[in-house]
């Protein structure tokens, strides 16, 4: 019984490493090709390994890092990202805070607007949400942070309101008593118990603007600024041959951070997206 | 202390109610208006009814890719959930290096749709090379098995990790029981895992459900709705009616479509609210 057992969950192992090899191999793909000469990549030959003559090196790294403007848009996803999470995070959980804590009409219609908007898709206010950024000027990285805040408060404070309802009222009301204004009580008090649920709230939203593509690619000046999805999109959109070699480079740039970022932080993301989903 | 909270609006509330109405609130109630106009922009928008609606509802590719969409959906929420499933079953069964497994399959999920849809068009252009097969471009089937492969590939380590935290919540005792009872394996997984479950199993499939008829990033990267919009999905076809075009009356059709497109969502999420809710109840 036991040996019968021990086989059997040998050959589980051996299947799993199998599929898990096939899984990683996308990636790996992308990495042997990196590291070849632009010329030398085509349908037929994406599978083969580089060869002394087919080996190019870094060259296509360092191009697609000057002359493709990977480094530009590498700066524009992260200014973008940063501010925007940080823009959510910290304005979500204030309105999270108000509607829970304040009960009036106005608190329950906001509720229901921010959970229908996490419904809605987004090719439904594509066209007018984009002239609405662009009328008010909203449309560079700088500032579209604002957008991102609009339209990513949905799933925000519905995960915080989902928290804030668990934490006992009687610890604010004695900061309360204690002299505290309610922005004291709210940064010094709700914040820090908070911060399971920020960290959560964070990596979904994270998730999300670093991959963007349609919101920045309609909102932001495309001949200014690009982000790195648009960069990629724009490799293959463009007219003339596809430059496969620095796009490779361009790929493998892109999907390294989220790699090394995700095996460092790989509880918390995990948790993340348990907490989303349950509350999603 | 309501009272004192309350005073405190334009600090609290005030920033992101402000964001939420020009992010959201108008463009939105703004997008619903112009679904019965024809405009090329805002400002000169003209008012014709349902004409937009009556020619959405008509037009061949918008039909066509309702049935791409609602096809590829179903055969994508079944793919996803049983191979998920089977991973987490697998993965829960103690077994060696099994936290590497999971780090593993998880890890697609966090690769943008645009990025993505490129690694795939590489790699299954190179396969269908090899076979000496259409491109992916080429052939609406190849089309739709690929994006199959690719949505697999991302969403079957996220929808795992649902899985997992479900079955790990199971008590122990409840095997145990079963087991000194005499049950099979295949008796404690269909009497008593699936049955715990529930909850993680209509999450996921409400999530791949949705997740597949919404996609959009995927579909422009892998095939861009080549060969002649056949394998084009409604969010795709929706963007190519308003910008793939010229001419005052596409902006309003898109409009109209993109009105379907979110009452259809919406349906499906009531549903999803329903059956979640009514699950709760059950636990």
């Amino acid at each position: 019984m036991e040996k019968r057992k021990s086989i059997k969950s040998k050959i589980l192992f051996v299947v799993l490493l199998v599929i898990s090899l096939a899984w990683i191999y996308p990636i790996f793909m992308i990495f042997i090709n990196a590291l070849k000469e632009d010329r030398s990549i085509t349908t037929s030959t994406v599978f083969q390994l580089p060869t002394s003559e087919t080996f190019a090196g870094l060259s296509n790294f360092v191009d697609a890092l000057t002359s493709k403007g990977f480094a530009q848009a590498f700066g524009y996803s992260l200014l973008i990202t940063v501010t925007s999470v940080a823009l959510i995070l910290i304005c979500c959980s204030m309105c999270a805070w108000y509607i829970t804590r304040v009960n009036s009409i106005i608190s329950k219609i906001l509720y229901f607007l921010f959970v229908f908007s996490m419904v809605v898709p987004f090719q439904m206010l594509m066209f007018t949400l984009a002239s609405t950024a662009d009328k008010l000027g909203l449309n560079t990285p700088f500032n579209i942070c604002i957008i991102y805040l609009g339209f990513g408060a949905g799933l925000a404070v519905f995960m915080f309101c989902g928290f804030m309802k668990s934490i006992p009222l009687e610890i604010e009301e004695a900061a309360m008593i204690d002299g505290c204004n309610p922005i004291q009580t709210f940064f010094l008090i709700v914040l820090p118990i908070l911060k399971p649920t920020l960290i959560s709230v964070g990596i979904l939203e994270t998730m999300w603007l670093w991959n963007d593509y349609l919101l920045p690619y309609l909102v932001l000046d495309r001949k200014k600024y690009m982000t790195i999805p648009i960069l990629v999109q724009y490799f293959q959109g463009s007219y003339g041959k596809v430059e496969m070699g620095p796009m490779m480079a361009c790929i493998l740039m892109t999907v390294l951070p989220i790699i090394i970022v995700y095996l460092v932080c790989q509880k918390y993301i995990i948790k993340g997206v348990i907490a989303g989903a349950v509350k999603g | 202390m309501e009272k004192a909270v309350r005073k405190y609006w334009p600090v609290f509330l005030l920033p992101t109610a402000a964001a939420f109405c020009v992010g959201f609130l108008y463009p939105f109630i703004q997008g619903l208006y112009l679904s019965f106009c024809s405009f090329i922009t805002i400002d000169r928008a003209k008012f014709n009814g349902l004409e937009n609606y009556k020619y959405a509802l008509t037009d061949a590719t918008f039909l066509h890719s309702f049935w791409f969409t609602a096809l590829f959906t179903i055969v994508v929420t079944i793919l996803i959930n049983v191979g998920a499933f089977a991973l987490a079953l697998a993965l829960t069964s103690k077994l060696k290096a099994s936290n590497l497994f999971r780090t593993i399959f998880f890890m697609p999920n966090l690769i943008g749709g645009i990025v993505l849809g490129y690694i795939w068009q590489i790699l299954l252009n190179g396969v269908l090379t090899l076979l000496e097969k259409p491109l992916l471009a080429l052939d609406e089937r190849y089309g739709f098995i690929g994006l199959l492969i690719l949505m697999c590939w991302q969403q079957i380590g996220y929808m795992m990790i649902i899985y997992i935290a479900g079955l790990q919540s199971i008590p122990d005792d409840y095997i145990e029981a079963a087991k000194i009872d005499g049950a099979t394996e295949g008796q404690i997984l269909w009497k008593i895992k699936i049955p715990n479950v529930m909850p993680s199993i209509t999450i996921c499939m409400f999530l791949s459900l949705t997740n597949g008829f919404k996609l959009f990033d995927q579909n422009l990267a892998l095939t861009g709705g080549e060969p002649a919009h056949a394998s084009e999905m409604l969010a795709l076809n929706i963007y190519n009616t308003f910008y793939g075009r010229s001419g005052p009356q596409w902006r309003g059709y898109g409009q109209a479509k993109a009105v379907l497109f979110c009452i259809m969502v919406i349906i499906i999420s009531m549903i999803q609210l329903r059956a979640t809710r009514s699950k709760e109840v059950q636990q």
